[in-house]
């Protein structure tokens, strides 16, 4: 073996070694500061977990856009039809006043709150983008109580990770990181463009969180559990998005 | 009958990020048509649906139900992989590409491949590379060992115009990289304005790949892509010409 080739051979090495420790290390520390989305398992995890970490570590306090009232599409582009069983329907037929939010897990107080009690704290309103991951989107002004302040009024518990959100249709339920969780334009949503939510965008209640695409905005909010481990939930993927395909973390 | 071998005429560092980049490339442009697929309307400024008028619509059936396409049937909905698939490639091209700015930068590729002399920018010069083009021309392989001035332009072009644009208009239709930079979403228009310019960057991406497949048809397939596999060339004009008459 010549020198030269012996030398290749040596650098090589070592930069794969280098390499290799680097991308353990990279891995230790993204898993250490939470920056390991619950869907990083498969074929597609290592784009999936460059994506979250990255956008993660730029946003975690930045504002949404908001827009002037100028800009609100009208009308709010209605997805899809509501939930279609006797439970919904004899909600709705009520004017919603028997609707319940339930609040669990990693909290000191567990809580139950009526659609009453939410508006009677502080609202917060903003006009923001709802863009679905298909390519469509509107503009409104979305009017609700801060998640952080339902979060704090339960007493989050300080090991706690995400909040894992479903909605009175069973077969939808998501999750966000704290980061999103606390985010100050985070809402349960009540109101959308100055009148009660209507059913057909997510009414009566409706998480909005607008630096993420449309599937994470869950609509018909019944419980939120707080936890520590996501595995706990479904398939452990976080959300019922992945099960079916699509994306845990929907920032992009 | 075996040619005089001439030095690499490519780098194994332009071979390699050359068919990361193709791979990658291929994967965006399959998966990105499918996410069209499930809205293909496209729209100016930052909102767009279904209750808005579209700056103009695909005339292709629709894999979601709420999209009216004039179709009496809906393609099933391949968005989920195709997102992640899209991502996951659009990670690595980025990766690849930026591997290939640095190291084009400093190996002087850029300033010795691809920047066009000055003598080639002169009007007579750059006229007749035009005039042999028109006149579909075969290039000697004399010429082939290094790019004329088209070629360099429409490298430079898609490597430092095209890629850049495609990427910041795909980072601008998302929300999270849309609240730390705004700035990059409303010099667009908006977001939909974003997604519009998307494609047809795309677009004028896979017209480039269809002429550059056609200008390596016509120039030798084998010994071009052998170029670009192994790096080397034969100079052998009797195995070109041969090649060249199928």
């Amino acid at each position: 073996m010549s020198n030269l080739s012996r030398r290749k051979l040596i650098t090589t090495g070592l930069s794969v070694t280098a390499g290799a420790t680097g991308l353990a290390v990279a891995a230790k520390v993204a898993q250490h500061n939470g920056l390991i989305p619950p869907d990083s398992a498969g074929l597609f995890g290592a784009g999936e977990t460059l994506t979250y970490a990255a956008q993660r570590m730029l946003t975690n306090h930045s504002m949404a856009r908001e827009f002037p009232r100028s800009e609100v599409s009208n009308p709010p582009f209605v997805n899809g039809p509501p939930p279609k069983d006797d439970v919904f329907r004899r909600l709705q037929e009520g004017g919603f006043t028997d609707w319940r939010l339930a609040v669990d897990g990693l909290v000191a107080c567990p809580a139950i709150f009526s659609l009453e009690q939410l508006k009677a704290y502080p609202s917060h309103s903003h006009i923001t983008h709802m863009a679905c991951e298909e390519g469509w989107s509107y503009i409104a002004e979305w009017t609700g109580v801060p998640l952080s302040h339902v979060l704090d009024v339960a007493g989050v518990l300080p090991h706690a990770k995400y909040v894992v959100y479903f909605s009175i249709d069973r077969d939808w339920w998501d999750s966000i990181d704290m980061a999103d969780a606390l985010h100050p334009q985070t809402l349960l949503s009540y109101g959308l463009n100055g009148g009660d939510l209507p059913v057909g965008n997510g009414g009566p209640l409706r998480m909005r969180v607008p630096r993420q695409l449309g599937y994470k905005n869950v609509k018909y909010i019944t419980r939120l559990t707080v936890t520590d481990d996501l595995k706990k939930f479904g398939k452990g993927l976080g959300s019922s998005a992945p099960e079916a395909g699509y994306a845990w973390y929907a920032g992009i | 009958m075996v040619g005089e071998a001439i030095p690499a005429r490519h780098s194994v560092l332009v071979r390699l990020t050359h068919w990361l980049t193709t791979i990658c490339f291929l994967a965006l442009l399959v998966t990105g048509v499918e996410i069209l697929i499930s809205h293909p309307r496209f729209y100016w400024g930052e909102a767009g649906n279904v209750n808005m008028t579209p700056l103009f619509k695909i005339p292709i059936p629709a894999s979601r139900s709420t999209v009216p396409t004039g179709y009496g049937y809906v393609l099933p909905d391949q968005n989920g992989w195709s997102r992640y698939l899209h991502f996951q490639a659009a990670w690595l091209a980025v990766l690849t590409g930026l591997l290939y700015g640095v190291s084009g930068f400093f190996s002087g590729h850029f300033r010795k491949d691809l920047l066009p002399s000055r003598a080639d920018l002169s009007w007579r010069s750059f006229a007749s590379t035009v005039a042999s083009h028109l006149r579909l021309k075969r290039p000697r392989e004399a010429e082939a060992g290094a790019y004329n001035v088209l070629q360099r332009l429409a490298y430079l072009g898609v490597i430092f115009v095209l890629f850049p644009l495609v990427i910041w208009t795909g980072l601008a239709m998302s929300p999270a990289i849309a609240s730390v930079f705004p700035g990059l979403v409303s010099v667009l228009g908006g977001q939909q304005s974003a997604r519009t310019i998307h494609f047809f960057v795309s677009v004028v991406l896979v017209v480039f790949l269809f002429v550059h497949i056609a200008m390596i048809c016509r120039s030798g397939f084998s010994n071009r892509m052998r170029g670009m596999i192994t790096g080397r060339t034969t100079a052998d004009s009797t195995t070109l010409e041969k090649e060249q008459r199928l």
